[in-house]
């Protein structure tokens, strides 16, 4: 076992890991914050995306132990204090969801995208998703709950 | 209307953005247990020993269980009973289950798995369809390796072809598809109170699999509950096969007394779940030359793999569609469902239509090139109306939406102008159009008549909310929603103060499964059978608080009023508070039996669905001719669907629905060698990504259907079913080439520009 110390959610954990076991395992298994979801296991469907020092990472992909000293934030840190984060009300709003299963990934992905790039067009939302599968949407609703949450938060480009 | 027709938020939108909503995974209990299955690497051999004592004596190891060791039936039932729950004397495919284990962890499960040992006597296997039913084939269901054999006979096939003029025959061939649901199979078992059973999972069918449970642990029906987790997706992967998964988890669950969650890795999923069906397809039709259909016959074979599970249903649904949404006098279709030593398939969004449907499509397709015609004046000309009879001979009557789609969507794409300016010169990159009609039988049919009923239940409580339960569930396609939208405009309540209760065995009666895209007729009506006493109640204590005869009262803005004189008027909320006081019972249950159907097997003829959908899809693509690579620009897709609950759900459903129909014309393929899939993930077997998807404009067409909730019609499978061939109808025309066999991926399209090259030259 390895002791790993880091940030989730704004808190400071320190836990004993395995050597094999990965960030996403952690994430469900010990810290119960099963709101980031296993689709395949090998970062080939983006469900298990999370923010690792302020990137899109497939945490399926990341050891625990890599994990050591850096701040991760899941799905579960977006909706404060009763209040949505705006690409949440945006993916409802937009008739984004479907199953659900993937919306996890998909909105984290965007919100380290949406943090570095304010004004996107529709093809810079679609490279920063190319990673994430959805089988239910069609997609157009998921670049549209984007690009409203990007209005939302950041308004008309000046 | 209020809360009818209008886009209304999701209902389960708040827990599902905020990962709150919990699939079969996120579940954990007291005490659990971790499973793991053993599964064949052959796909046909005699099992001679099973060796056990290995992955027993492994620390961590509660329980390993074979065939042997299953108290009650080892079958899991579909409709012929064939598939066991784990494989005794004979493996049948590479993936079947031989043994499960449950261990403290799943790294120790999956070890003890790696440690039974299994011996074997490989036997020769069935891999071929067109092989298999010869007399050298080996056997391995009865004497012909046929599990169903369904035909049409319609008028006088040798008069029909004697009419026309020309007479095209071509072969077909589709592939397998994969679901590729997001969420992998997985369920919880959880033994209580000493002699029941409690199932927790992801699936479209609790009932289905509360049969299953009961009959492997020998528990009566009463002890096995069943409730549905969030289930993510599932378009017919989990129709059948959660069954197999609840049974082994059960098994285990039994046998350690502790809760046992068994979930699926995706590369297992893949292997050993069901798949849409090979099909190969020979087609014949006769056209006059003035374009009118005379006759249609049809051979088509699928392949079912190893076990029948719903295969003859499957294939009853492919023969009922196979002719199109087509006037056509004369019919003849012969249609078989194959055994194979392969992985079983089973329901896939469209039940075995989408590969008699890109056939037809196709076939229609190139019979207008023959007649020079437009191949939508051609539809026109043949496409069926009100008054007009079937291939089955069933008469419509009313709700025949398939001529305004058709208007719709050439219309919206501007399809004239683009279907002259094909092809194009610009560098090597070429456009074209391209389109299909198509049509969708609701709710199970004849087929599957016995289990077309539902029940739902509804409570309206103090505090003015309500909460309801059905039997069919939701798996994404937005259910919830729907019908939380038709008990609020029912109740006259607002639309957030209704709640769905998770879909339960204990809740409601038996309801059918959650397929053929049948919950919102058959649960909207049930509700709507139990929110009437609700209502009479409502009516009655509002006219003794106004003191007016009820008939003349109405529901209107959370008030009641008298329908002349809306002056006269109580709140809604005190009507209710009113009710619970003077001790009205305000919970009811709703009983919804389908419309009649009907079939006679030996002709094929009969009222195969209650009523039917209608849709439209015209397909914009791009292709270089160097590469042999597509792009889809746009997909149009009209569609009749009755009435839409929830536009906004319903263009979902659209959109959702042409995409994986898209994936399955042009790159979607399950490579099979020797009988082993070798592309189970999601780098090999590829779906569409974001960067794949076309434009959309979805169309909405209500042709109200009589006895459905507000007119609706259940429509959540057509979006799929004719958008591989508008695909390649779009491919087609851009190049000037047929293209018989999908997915049309970039390899077909190069070899059938040779073949067009080459005739070219020849001819």
């Amino acid at each position: 076992m390895i002791t790993i110390n880091f940030t989730v959610n704004g808190q400071k954990k320190e836990l004993e890991v395995k050597g094999t076991a990965t960030l996403l395992e952690i994430l469900r298994d010990e810290l119960y914050l099963t709101g980031t979801k296993e689709g395949c296991g090998k970062g080939e469907c983006g469900a298990c995306t999370v923010i690792m020092d302020g990137k899109a990472v497939n945490s399926c992909l990341i050891l625990a132990t890599q994990a050591d000293g850096s701040e991760i934030t899941t799905i579960e840190d977006l909706e404060h204090d009763g209040a949505l984060h705006p690409l949440q009300e945006a993916f409802i709003e937009a008739g984004a969801v479907q199953c659900g299963f993937c919306i996890p990934g998909f909105i984290m992905s965007a919100k380290a995208f949406l943090d570095k790039n304010h004004y996107p067009t529709r093809e810079e939302i679609k490279m920063a998703i190319a990673g994430n599968l959805c089988r239910c949407t069609g997609y157009r609703k998921i670049i549209d709950a984007i690009q409203l949450a990007a209005r939302k938060m950041y308004g008309e480009k000046p | 209307m209020r809360v009818i027709g209008k886009g209304v938020n999701r209902e389960d939108g708040y827990e599902k953005v905020t990962g709150r909503a919990l699939f079969a995974d996120d579940h954990s209990f007291p005490g659990m247990l971790y499973a793991r299955v053993k599964r064949s690497i052959y796909p046909h051999a005699r099992i001679l020993e099973i060796d056990t004592s290995r992955a027993k004596a492994l620390p961590g190891v509660l329980a390993v269980a074979t065939a042997r060791d299953i108290p009650g039936m080892n079958v899991v039932h579909v409709v012929i009973d064939d598939q066991p729950l784990l494989a005794d004397k004979t493996v049948m495919y590479v993936g079947e289950p031989l043994a499960v284990v449950a261990a403290e962890t799943p790294e120790i499960a999956e070890q003890a798995c790696d440690l039974i040992d299994v011996k074997y006597s490989k036997l020769p296997a069935v891999l071929d369809i067109l092989k298999a039913r010869g007399k050298s084939s080996p056997k391995i269901y009865k004497d012909n390796n046929v599990f169903a054999h369904h035909k049409i006979r319609k008028g006088n096939i040798e008069e029909g072809f004697k009419k026309a003029d020309i007479v095209l025959e071509q072969i077909y061939r589709t592939p397998y598809q994969e679901h590729a649901y997001l969420e992998p199979q997985g369920m919880v078992a959880v033994p209580r109170y000493g002699s029941t059973m409690e199932i927790y999972g992801t699936m479209q069918c609790p009932f289905y699999v509360q049969q299953a449970v009961a009959d492997i642990t020998g528990l009566d029906l009463s002890r096995v509950r069943v409730v549905q987790t969030y289930t993510g997706g599932a378009f017919g992967g989990k129709e059948d096969v959660p069954s197999l998964v609840a049974g082994q988890a059960a098994l285990l669950a039994y046998h350690t007394q502790r809760p046992v969650k068994l979930i699926y890795s995706r590369e297992e999923d893949i292997i050993s779940m069901s798949k849409r069906h090979p099909a190969w397809i020979k087609y014949r039709s006769g056209v006059t030359k003035d374009g009118k259909l005379t006759a249609v016959e049809i051979e088509f074979l699928f392949d079912s793999g190893a076990y029948s599970t719903l295969s003859s249903v499957v294939l009853w649904r492919g023969i009922v569609h196979s002719v199109g949404p087509y006037n056509v006098p004369h019919v003849k279709v012969d249609a078989y469902a194959v055994a194979t030593n392969k992985v079983p398939c089973g329901a896939f969004r469209g039940f075995g239509s989408p590969q008699v449907i890109f056939a037809a499509e196709t076939q229609m397709n190139e019979l207008a090139a023959k007649l020079d015609m437009d191949p939508a004046q051609f539809r026109s000309i043949n496409l069926l109306q009100e008054g007009d009879l079937t291939a089955t001979s069933q008469l419509l009557d009313h709700s025949v939406g398939i001529g305004d789609t058709l208007k719709a969507a050439l219309g919206s794409s501007n399809w004239r102008d683009k279907r002259k300016g094909s092809g194009g010169t610009d560098g090597s990159v070429r456009k074209g159009i391209g389109l299909s009609t198509v049509f969708y039988g609701v709710g199970l049919g004849a087929g599957g008549k016995q289990m077309a009923r539902a029940g739902a239940y509804v409570q309206l409580l103090r505090d003015g909310s309500a909460q309801f339960a059905v039997g069919t569930t939701e798996m994404g396609q937005g259910m919830r929603t729907v019908l939380s939208q038709i008990v609020a405009e029912q109740l006259g309540i607002p639309y957030k103060k209704v709640y769905m209760i998770e879909t339960d065995t204990s809740r409601v009666p038996d309801s059918g499964p959650t397929v053929a895209s049948r919950a919102t007729v058959m649960s909207g009506n049930a509700l709507i059978k139990a929110c009437a006493p609700l209502r009479e109640i409502l009516l009655k204590r509002a006219g003794i608080i106004l003191g007016q005869d009820p008939q003349f009262l109405i529901f209107q803005d959370e008030m009641i009023h008298l329908e002349e004189h809306p002056e006269i008027a109580v709140p809604l909320m005190k009507v209710i508070e009113d009710c619970h006081h003077h001790r009205e019972n305000m919970s009811h249950e709703g009983w919804f039996i389908s419309p009649e159907t009907s079939w006679d097997p030996e002709t094929g003829q009969g009222k195969a669905y209650f009523i039917y959908s209608w849709a439209t899809n015209i397909a914009e693509v791009e292709v270089d001719i160097e590469t042999g690579q597509v792009k889809v620009l746009k997909i149009t897709a009209a569609h009749d669907m009755g009435k839409a609950i929830n536009p906004l759900l319903v263009e979902g459903q659209i959109e959702g629905g042409a995409l994986q129909g898209m994936g399955y014309g042009l790159m979607e393929e399950v490579l099979v060698d020797e009988g082993r899939i070798i592309n189970p993930n999601f780098s090999t077997y590829i779906i569409p990504t974001v960067i794949d998807a076309p434009e959309f404009q979805p169309i909405i067409v209500e042709k109200p259907f009589r006895d459905g909730p507000y007119g609706a019609k259940g429509f959540g499978e057509l979006p799929l079913m004719g958008v591989a061939p508008a695909v390649t109808a779009a491919i087609s025309h851009a190049l000037g080439i047929t293209l018989h066999e999908i997915p049309a991926t970039p390899e077909r399209i190069l070899e059938a520009i040779q073949a067009a090259k080459k005739a070219n030259l020849n001819g």
